[in-house]
């Protein structure tokens, strides 16, 4: 079943550690493809949850007791993981929030309404999620500046040639998805971020789906503003994590108001605390961060696991855990794109030179909607509809896709029980 | 509980998804709506051509899914003919059939239509059925506007 050789680590040995996994749907064994969705949790992040609600309870940054103190080193340990996890070269500059979408609609709102105006661009690609077009789309609105969309080609790259034409000193930002949750397509974003840098624009990247597939180092792609969603790399759902570059943070008013987040408060006037409390206003998710820090510990155990290195810093074991994955992932990613793409009928959508797991398809004879029901009877969960992109199934030609997204405990196994159930849809509807 | 497959999608709905009835715009019409489906990104537009009270043709173009090109395939077939009273009637009847819990009642007016009973036990799919439905109240209405399953 384990289809990478010469490897210490097995993807069996790593399906054990995902207690829903073992479930039956509609009588069969789960196949769960919907991983871009939201990926499932190991049980070491399950137990974190539970440990901390009968253990370790309490508000963060407020008490003198145990509990406080207790919850609040284990909130701020979570905090250094992520800088690691991001290779950020501050821990002050990973900010907690809901999710990507809570995020980017953050650096809209601050980073946006002080530095946007009439006139000035906002370049976004066409494969941008819902989430990384309606923020820029609302405060673009009300400064008076411009939204344009960054082409890409039939294979779902970024139109390079066409980036660079749209690049102008109008250009003030520019947002981009790292890996499409629609196509899979890895972008070149270190490529992009240092051309936007030449016309001095600021870049966001949305790294909602290279979270659970990429080692990112976002000091190697300079980017300005990275978002990850947490839920979607393991993690218990509510958690996002915003990255900026220390003096953009500094500089941005803060977004929301509240407890947590200022230094004096008076009715004559108040100042604000110093990064990241600045932007983490009122009682965090603290369960869930805590959570965040279980799973980076989980994909550093991979690595541990597949080294067999007891002791080593964080971002070796990161390296080699988050290599571990995508090397299955390419595996897994190169066998179902070939093993879809022989059903005749069927068309793949994102074709990219470089990908992650996402298998994207139509069929001539169904609906992805119906696709989506019928491999539901046979245990298979993939995602049906527009993926909250609607600009880029408008400019792939499709009204929706069938998607099946991969994470590293999924097999060549299951794949070929997602190839059946495809043709037992073609069956029925052909 | 496994629900049989083959109770969603019987033969009947899958001819008419394959070979829908009346699809294509009419000329003249004197209503139409577009629906959409934000959920699913689904869009239908249903034309109806009323005179002295009765739907004397009916139509519709779109995208969507085997439930929902059936749905309305098999509902401009119902209502073709019928006076508005009559349609609006039948609406209710088809929204009663789909949304129902509990014991199934007896749906004498919708004939064909009752194989879309099956979409109750699949609960995200019942807009996919009803879309097309709620788009022909919204054209007989003389409604303009876009309807939306959200």
């Amino acid at each position: 079943m384990n289809s990478i050789l010469n490897r210490n680590l097995t993807v069996e040995q790593v399906r054990a550690d995902f207690p829903i996994l073992d479930i039956l749907v509609n009588g069969k064994p789960l196949t769960y493809l919907d991983n871009g969705a939201s990926s499932q949790k190991p049980l070491s992040v399950i137990e974190s949850q539970t440990r901390f609600y009968e253990e370790q309870n309490a508000n963060i940054h407020r008490g003198v007791h145990y509990l406080s103190q207790l919850s609040t080193r284990l909130y701020d340990e979570a905090r250094y993981k992520t800088q690691v996890f991001l290779n950020a070269e501050h821990e002050h500059e990973v900010i907690f929030t809901a999710g990507c979408t809570a995020g980017i609609n953050l650096v809209a709102q601050t980073w946006g309404r002080a530095n946007l105006g009439p006139g000035d661009e906002i370049l976004l690609s066409t494969m941008e999620h819902h989430s990384n077009i309606i923020p820029w789309q609302l405060i673009a609105q009300e400064k008076g500046a411009v939204v344009r969309p960054i082409p890409i080609s039939d294979d779902g790259e970024i139109d390079l040639d066409a980036y660079r034409s749209l690049l102008s000193d109008r250009t003030k930002l520019v947002g981009i998805v790292h890996v499409s949750n629609s196509l899979g397509t890895i972008n070149p974003v270190q490529e992009m971020v240092a051309l936007a840098h030449q016309v001095g624009a600021k870049v966001l990247v949305d790294g909602a789906q290279a979270g659970p597939h990429l080692r990112i180092n976002v000091q190697a792609l300079d980017a300005d503003f990275y978002v990850l969603s947490c839920h979607k790399m393991f993690a218990p759902t509510g958690v996002g994590v915003l990255y900026g570059k220390q003096e953009l943070l500094k500089a941005m008013p803060p977004y929301q108001g509240g407890g947590d987040m200022i230094y004096t408060v008076s009715f004559d006037g108040s100042t604000f605390a110093e990064l990241p409390h600045k932007f983490e206003a009122g009682t965090p998710n603290i369960a869930g961060v805590i959570g965040l820090g279980a799973a980076i510990d989980y994909i550093a155990e991979l690595g541990r696991r597949e080294s067999g290195e007891t002791v080593a810093p964080l971002s070796r074991l990161l390296d080699v855990g988050m290599g571990w994955i995508s090397d299955v992932e390419a595996d897994l990613t190169t066998y179902g794109m070939q093993l879809l793409g022989n059903i005749e009928g069927l068309k793949l959508s994102g074709t990219a030179k470089h990908k992650a797991g996402v298998l994207s398809f139509t069929l001539d004879c169904a609906h992805p909607h119906d696709i989506g029901t019928i491999l539901d009877h046979h245990g298979i969960a993939i995602r049906a509809g527009h993926h909250c992109c609607m600009p880029l199934m408008k400019r792939m030609g499709v009204p929706a896709t069938a998607r099946a997204s991969l994470a590293f405990y999924n097999t060549r196994e299951e794949l070929d029980r997602l190839a059946s159930a495809v043709l037992a849809v073609k069956e029925m509807f052909g | 509980m496994s629900f049989d497959l083959r109770e969603l999608y019987q033969e009947v709905i899958l001819d008419h998804n394959k070979r829908p009835r009346n699809r294509g715009k009419i000329e003249n019409p004197t209503g139409q709506a577009e629906g959409h489906n934000p959920l699913c990104g689904d869009n239908v537009t249903v034309y109806i051509h009323t005179s002295d009270g009765k739907v004397e043709s009916i139509s519709f173009e779109g995208n969507g899914c085997a439930i929902s090109t059936a749905s309305a395939s098999m509902m401009t077939e119902a209502v073709k003919g019928k006076t508005l009273k009559e349609a609006e009637n039948v609406f209710r009847e088809f929204q009663q059939m789909v949304t129902a819990t509990g014991e199934v009642e007896e749906h004498p007016d919708l004939g064909d239509l009752e194989v879309l009973a099956g979409v109750r036990e699949y609960p995200v799919r019942i807009k996919c059925a009803t879309l097309p439905w709620h788009t022909l109240h919204a054209a007989m209405q003389g409604d303009q506007n876009k309807v939306s399953t959200e």
